[in-house]
């Protein structure tokens, strides 16, 4: 299935634009817009784990929905390893679909009660065309490779199944048609600490085993750091900073990364939060601040990051969207 | 005349240990299980069964005839002597009127209720998953319906359409769709915005196969609740229209047109005209009450 | 909110004309040619031709639709076949009738209702909640009509006490708030009261029931709040939910009254229609379905306002 090699990213996508409209005035007409997602372009290399972290009301929910089609952005294109998506010389968005999966974040609400596990697990493969009783017995071999035993859970149903294992059975549904790439939207956000880390530790296995990429979507940078090659920064719609999972962690460069990664208490006693790092409220994606979107609540922003936005540019280990990294751009900090 | 909407509860709740598979249990095996254990649910649908399975043998049972009439024996009251619930206005006999009654009466609550359950319902689900233009043109005409209260729109419908019984069926089918069709419409809306559906979505499965296998079976429990308990309401004003002359024509017996004619009765033999209401209460807080049952047996918290 | 209203009063000029539009089918709809349907066969040929040409039957069904609509927004509803009288003139004294009855069967109704429904809601004891759940059952299921005639039977042929039918006492025109008007007024008042009790002391309770479960009620109890305090709180909470029913069942009552009327021969809207639908007096049954149903249509409109007024949680506009 691999069609251009290791050296061709699995997913492209190009200027993703998402605007959701709201009701209001005299007729119900859509006065105003949620900018969900702005201008957006990500591209996924193969093999690799894409970390995406930020805020609740950033976007990267509305991101993960729009790299599996699940929403129809407003503008854009993608390409899976080559191939245009819902584009005339290219893959339909039911193909994108055998090749790209997701896992939601509310374990008991993203399974059917009226189905047991084994049902739910069968669903796809029979859907796409895959017989029955082949379905079934592929269902419960994913099911023993997600540590669930299949005597014990293929009969069950939802109810009667606890979180984490419930999460589980929703990776392996994710796995049933065999994808390239898995998107995990804050799967494992919801479950207690300890079954967090079985759960991840799966995760690296299955895809080790299975040779997946992954897009790995959490508001919880601890996660994201143990599991990532790559992380990208999301603010109000727009990559902020994207580069190796190091480089972000040890030499933040955007001030929101600087200030989301300092807001994480230490275990050392002797490193006390004196301060709320980040200043001011989270905005609202209806009425974005003009030019740099983070300005609002930037200890460093200045006249020209009200005028003019700041694009992805390229500071050596990591790409960052700031006046401060971009040469010339009239900031006093700038290089 | 209420016509309510019930909430959706599809049975959530915090995840428990899996527990050993000889107790594994579907839901409506669950339903089927709490309803038997129900001791109001059970007493409700032996009477239910008793008038509907007398109603249906009515013409094997060794009744008299409920259309022979008796200028003699007129009014003849409750415990006489080959009457066992006396004549009526007409000479009749009551007890085999009040059983043959049953026929019609049950017949035009139970027909409409089914038939505005079948369109209204596949309305609503299509207007429900299609959303868009499609449910606003399908909400917009059921609006129009919903201005009017039930009995006015049954009223009015029947009294344009003439009297008779097949005009009667067909305008409380006309007046159950609307609220059937507004009830599948919310339930299906509901239940299309959970993950589950979305991440039927995502395996890319298609249309038919995500609304058969996901939506129809958690969507059909709460429109089946809904619709059983319109059917005592249907009883209820099918027996009224005939009561008001515009349903079932006389000679037929049926509970609603006996309490009209019986009305001249209430000087004479005011036990007699009552008779015919209390088989359409007895009938109505049956139905109610198994309906509540059905509720409370669906509401299933694990 | 004024937005609100303006919006939902915008979004009603469509239905309304689907109502117009069933209720003009309505004359449609009647078995055999329209005309010999709203006249008897031996009418005076200046009365057909009159309504012949009133009615435009020779025209094409769209251009009938839209002179007949025209003609009733200026106001003109017709005229009774039967009395000879202005359509609505007819329907606005039966109106008020109905409201009379309708206004009394409300206020016993919901009163009761809240307290039953309260009660029951808080009761610790099972039977109080059994004995209310049943009274409430029984509201629900028995027909109306039926127990109006077993009220009468009990009260005026058994009894004698309370008059069997009628809005007032022989030679009384129109209706006076004296004591033999109210006599009259008390049975058909609660044979019209049984369902919307039935239908509220079950919202009530329910939601009563379900707020007390919620714990902001627990965390009142902790601050020490009374219970008489909580209590407010508590239907403040219920209110939002009770009176959209309210004013459904409220809208219910005045458009279903015919059954009451009818046995009880109290001359409201519901009467008229009986009446208009024997005498085949279309002109009255239109006018009468038409103004009903706008009334109910601007009721339930007032009470979805008068919603987002009282529950702070709905966001509109």
């Amino acid at each position: 299935m691999d069609r251009g090699g290791s050296a061709q990213p699995l997913l492209l996508a190009r200027d993703l634009r998402k605007h959701f409209p709201i009701a209001g005035g005299l007729l119900g007409r859509a006065t105003r817009v949620v900018r969900a997602v702005d201008d957006l372009s990500l591209s996924v290399e193969k093999g690799e784990t894409l970390g995406v972290v930020g805020e609740s009301g950033c976007g990267k929910s509305t991101v993960a929905r729009l790299l599996m089609r699940l929403i129809k952005p407003d503008r854009g294109t993608m390409v899976l390893d080559g191939d245009p998506v819902d584009q005339p010389h290219g893959i339909t968005v039911n193909e994108l679909r055998r090749q790209v999966q997701m896992v939601f974040q509310d374990s008991y609400a993203s399974l059917n009660p009226r189905l047991t596990i084994v049902e739910t697990l069968a669903f796809a493969p029979k859907a796409h065309g895959l017989p029955s009783a082949e379905a079934r017995a592929r269902s419960r071999d994913l099911l023993a490779k997600v540590g669930l035993d299949p005597v014990h859970f293929a009969d069950r149903y939802p109810h009667e199944l606890s979180g984490g294992q419930r999460q589980r059975v929703n990776i392996a549904r994710a796995l049933a048609l065999r994808p390239r790439l898995v998107i995990l939207d804050e799967a494992v956000s919801a479950l207690d600490k300890s079954v967090e880390a079985q759960v991840l530790n799966m995760l690296a296995d299955l895809k080790s085993e299975f040779g997946l990429t992954y897009v790995f979507i959490s508001h919880d940078l601890n996660v994201v750091q143990y599991l990532s090659d790559r992380v990208m920064v999301m603010y109000l719609g727009k990559i902020v900073e994207i580069g190796p999972v190091d480089a972000i962690y040890s030499d933040p460069q955007h001030p929101y990364t600087r200030a989301l990664l300092s807001a994480r208490p230490s275990m050392d006693p002797r490193k006390r939060t004196r301060e709320a790092p980040i200043q001011g409220d989270p905005p609202n994606p209806i009425d974005p601040p003009s030019g740099c979107r983070f300005r609002t609540r930037c200890p460093f922003a200045e006249g020209v990051c009200a005028k003019a936005e700041p694009l992805l540019t390229d500071t050596g280990a990591q790409e960052v969207a700031c006046h401060m990294r971009i040469k010339g751009s009239g900031h006093t900090r700038a290089p | 005349m209420a016509i309510q909407s019930p909430s959706l509860d599809l049975g959530g709740g915090a995840g428990v240990r899996a527990t050993p598979a000889a107790q594994v249990r579907g839901y409506w095996q669950q339903v089927g299980r709490r309803l038997r254990r129900d001791p109001v649910t059970l007493v409700c649908a032996v009477v239910l069964l008793l008038i509907v399975a007398s109603a249906l043998a009515a013409p094997w049972l060794g009744l008299a005839d409920p259309y022979k009439t008796s200028m003699i024996r007129r009014l003849y009251p409750v415990g006489s002597p080959n009457h066992l619930l006396g004549t009526d206005e007409l000479g009749r006999d009551m007890l085999s009127r009040l059983i043959h009654g049953g026929r019609l009466s049950l017949f035009m609550g139970v027909t409409p209720v089914v038939c505005a359950l079948l369109i209204g319902g596949l309305l609503g689900i299509t207007a429900g998953f299609m959303g868009g233009r499609v449910n606003m043109l399908i909400m917009r005409i059921m609006d129009v319906f919903y201005a009017f209260p039930s009995v006015l729109l049954a009223i009015s419908l029947s009294g344009a359409m003439g009297a008779g019984a097949e005009n009667t069926l067909l305008s409380l089918t006309l007046v159950f769709i609307p609220p059937i069709c507004r009830v599948s419409e919310s339930v299906t809306t509901q239940v299309r915005g959970f993950d589950f559906v979305e991440a039927a979505r995502a395996s890319g499965a298609g249309t038919l196969a995500i609304v058969r296998v996901h939506v129809l079976g958690n969507v059909l429990g709460p429109i089946l609740v809904y619709a059983t308990s319109l059917i005592s309401v249907a009883i209820i004003l099918a027996a009224g229209l005939s009561f008001l002359g515009l349903g079932v024509k006389p000679p037929e017996p049926e509970w609603g047109l006996m309490l009209n004619t019986l009305r001249q009765a209430i000087y004479v033999n005011p036990l007699l005209a009552a008779l015919p209401g209390v088989m359409i209460f007895l009938t109505s807080i049956c139905f109610n009450l198994m309906s509540d049952g059905l509720r409370a047996a669906m509401d299933v918290k694990a | 909110m004024l937005l609100y209203a303006l919006r939902r009063l915008i979004y009603l000029i469509p239905v309304a004309f689907g109502v117009s539009l069933l209720v003009f089918a309505l004359v449609h709809l009647a078995p055999g040619d329209p005309i010999s349907a709203i006249v008897p066969s031996d009418a005076p040929k200046e009365l057909v031709d009159k309504l012949k040409e009133y009615y435009g039957f020779d025209k094409p069904l769209p251009v009938q639709y839209g002179r007949w609509l025209l003609v009733t927004l200026s106001g003109d509803f017709g005229t009774s076949i039967g009395t000879g009288r202005p359509v609505l003139q007819e329907v606005g004294s039966a109106f008020g009738n109905t409201i009379i009855l309708a206004i009394g069967a409300c206020l016993v109704a919901f009163s009761l209702a809240i307290v039953l429904g309260t009660a029951a809601a808080y009761a610790k004891s099972r039977i109080v909640d059994r004995l209310v759940t049943s009274i409430a059952l029984v509201g629900v299921s028995v027909p109306h009509f039926w127990l109006a005639i077993v009220l009468v039977i009990v009260f005026s042929v058994e009894l004698g006490w309370l008059p069997p039918m009628g809005l007032g006492p022989e030679n009384a025109t129109g209706w006076r708030l004296d004591w033999p008007h109210i006599k009259h007024m008390i049975l058909p008042t609660i044979a019209l009261s049984v369902i919307p009790l039935g239908v509220m002391t079950r919202t009530v309770r329910s939601t009563v029931k379900e707020i007390l479960s919620m714990e902001f009620v627990t965390a009142l109890h902790a601050k020490g709040m009374n219970d008489r305090q909580i209590l407010l709180h508590v239907l403040k909470n219920a209110a939002p939910t009770c009176l959209a029913v309210m004013g459904l069942q409220a809208g219910n009552l005045i458009g279903g009254s015919i059954l009451i009327e009818t046995v009880f021969a109290w001359p409201g809207t519901g009467f008229l229609l009986n009446n208009a639908i024997f005498r085949r007096d279309l002109p009255i049954l239109q006018g009468t379905t038409l103004v009903l149903a706008f009334f109910f249509m601007m009721l339930n409109l007032t009470v979805d306002v008068i919603q987002t007024f009282v529950d702070p949680r709905i966001k509109r506009g």
